[in-house]
C-alpha cells in the first residue's frame, strides 16, 4: 500500500465556469471550502443570538469579536479600529479554514501558497496604499528609525527596506508551510498505521498503536497550529498596519 | 478529491487514476490551479469582508453594546436608588432629631408649667397656714392674758384668805391686789 502525503493538496476542478486569457477558471474543490468557511463564519456571526446573557455561539462570536478588537487595539491603536472589518475577515477566513481542514477528508485551503500569498499581498498593498495616502511621503519614515547613527543609517535603511519588501513573503510562506507540514506529518503518521495494518495483520495493528497515538497527538498539536497561525497572521496584519497608520519607529 | 489525513485505504488508486492528470507535480506549485484559485479566493473574501462589514459586525458590536449599556444603565439606576434611599434615610434621621427635640421642649414646657403651679399652690398654702398660725397666735395670746388675769384674781384671792387665816384680820382688797402684782412681776 503506498501512501501519497502529497494527494491531500490536490486541486480538482469541480465544473469550468470560463475563462480569462488563456486560464481556465473551474470552481474547484479549493473555491469550495472557501466558500465553506465563508458559510460557516456567515452562520457562526449573523444566526448567534443578541441576548443579554450570551448562549454558546454567541459566546463564541462575541469573543472572536472582542479578541479581534482588543488585538487591533493594543497593536495598532485605536485608530487602527477603522480595518476592524478587514483583520477580522482575515482572523476568521483563515482560523475557520485552517480548522475545517483538520477534519479528514477535507481540503485545506490555506495550504495553498497562492492563497497565503494573495491575503498576504492584500495585507501588503493595504499598508502600502492607505500608508502613502495618509502620510503622504512621511510614510518613507517607516524606512528610517529614529536614534540610529549617521553614519550606519544607509545599512539600516537598506535592511528596513529590503524587510518591508520582504514581509509579504515571510507572511505567506510562513501559514502556507505551517498548514502544509503539518498535514503531511499526519497524513504520514496516519498513514502508517494503516500500512503496518495491511501489511503485517495483527502484528501490524498492535504495532501501528504507536503512530497512532502520535497522529492523535499530532492532531491535537494542528488545532493549535491551526489557531494560532490565523492569530500570528492577523497580529502580524495588525503590526504592519500599525506603520502606516503612524511611521517612524 | 479531497482526500484527507484521515484514512489512507484507496489513496493509492486515487493518486494512480489523477497522477497522469496532475503529472506527479506538487499541487501548492501547479500554476495551472493559480487563475481558478484567486477567482475564488477574490469572490468568496469580498463577499465575506461584506458580510463582516455590514452585516455580521454591526450586529456582534451592537449586542456587546447593548450589554454594556444595559450594565451601565442598570449601575446608574442602582447608584440612583442608592442614593435616594440614602437621603431618604437623612431625612429620617433630620425628623428623628427634630420630634426628639421638640419632646423635650415639650417635656421642659410642662414641667416648668407644673413646677410654676405646685410654686403657686404651696405659696397660697403657706400664707394660708401662715394666716391661721397668726390667728391661732393671737387666740393663744388672749387666752393667756385672760388666764393671767384669772390667776391674779386667784391669787388676791388666796392671798387674802390665807393671811385672814393666819392673822384672823381681814386684809383690805387693795394692799392684797398690790402685793399678789408685786410678786407677780416679781
Amino acid at each position: 500500500m503506498k501512501i501519497d502525503p502529497i494527494h491531500q493538496f490536490n486541486v480538482e476542478p469541480l465544473f469550468t465556469i470560463g475563462r480569462i486569457g488563456d486560464h481556465t477558471i473551474a470552481f474547484t474543490n479549493a473555491s469550495l471550502y472557501m466558500f465553506v468557511a465563508v458559510g460557516i463564519i456567515a452562520l457562526l456571526l449573523l444566526t448567534s443570538g443578541k441576548q443579554l446573557v450570551p448562549g454558546r455561539l454567541q459566546s463564541v462570536s462575541e469573543l472572536s469579536y472582542e479578541f479581534v478588537a482588543s488585538m487591533i487595539r493594543s497593536t495598532a491603536g485605536a485608530d487602527g479600529m477603522r480595518f476592524f472589518p478587514l483583520i477580522f475577515s482575515l482572523f476568521m477566513f483563515i482560523c475557520v479554514s485552517n480548522l475545517v481542514g483538520i477534519v479528514p477528508y477535507t481540503f485545506t485551503v490555506t495550504s495553498h501558497l497562492i492563497v497565503t500569498a494573495a491575503l498576504a499581498l492584500l495585507v501588503f498593498f493595504t499598508v502600502l496604499i492607505y500608508g502613502l495616502y495618509k502620510n503622504g511621503l512621511k510614510f518613507l519614515k517607516v524606512f528610517v528609525p529614529s536614534g540610529v547613527p549617521g553614519y550606519i543609517l544607509p545599512l539600516v535603511m537598506a535592511i528596513e527596506v529590503l524587510s518591508f519588501f520582504l514581509r509579504p513573503v515571510s507572511h505567506s510562506v510562513r501559514l502556507f508551510a505551517n498548514m502544509l507540514a503539518g498535514h503531511i506529518a499526519l497524513k504520514v503518521f496516519a498513514g502508517f498505521v494503516a500500512m503496518l495494518g495491511a501489511s503485517l495483520g495483527v502484528v501490524g495493528w498492535i504495532g501501528g498503536v504507536m503512530p497512532l497515538a502520535l497522529a492523535v497527538a499530532l492532531t491535537a498539536l494542528e488545532l493549535l497550529v491551526a489557531f494560532l497561525q490565523a492569530y500570528v497572521f492577523a497580529i502580524l496584519t495588525c503590526i504592519y498596519l500599525n506603520d502606516a497608520i503612524h511611521p517612524g519607529h | 478529491m479531497a482526500e484527507s489525513h484521515g484514512g489512507a485505504t484507496g489513496t493509492g488508486a486515487h493518486t494512480e487514476a489523477d497522477g497522469g492528470h496532475h503529472g506527479g507535480g506538487f499541487p501548492p506549485f501547479e500554476s495551472s490551479t493559480f487563475a481558478s484559485q484567486l477567482v475564488s479566493l477574490a469572490i468568496a473574501f469580498v463577499a465575506l469582508y461584506l458580510i463582516v462589514s455590514r452585516l455580521a459586525l454591526p450586529r456582534v458590536g451592537g449586542a456587546i453594546e447593548a450589554r454594556q449599556n444595559k450594565i451601565e444603565g442598570d449601575l446608574a439606576e442602582a447608584q440612583k436608588l442608592k442614593d435616594q434611599s440614602e437621603a431618604a434615610l437623612k431625612a429620617y434621621e433630620g425628623e428623628l432629631a427634630a420630634a426628639r427635640a421638640r419632646a423635650q421642649a415639650i417635656g421642659n414646657e410642662s414641667r416648668e408649667k407644673a413646677n410654676a403651679q405646685a410654686d403657686a399652690e404651696r405659696k397660697t398654702l403657706e400664707q394660708q397656714l401662715a394666716a391661721k398660725l397668726a390667728e391661732a397666735e393671737k387666740t393663744i395670746a388672749s387666752t393667756r392674758a385672760t388666764a393671767m388675769s384669772n390667776v391674779r384674781g386667784i391669787a388676791a384671792d388666796a392671798a387674802g384668805t390665807i393671811v385672814q387665816q393666819l392673822t384672823g384680820v381681814v386684809p383690805d382688797a387693795a394692799s392684797v391686789n398690790a402685793a399678789v402684782d408685786a410678786s407677780l412681776k416679781g
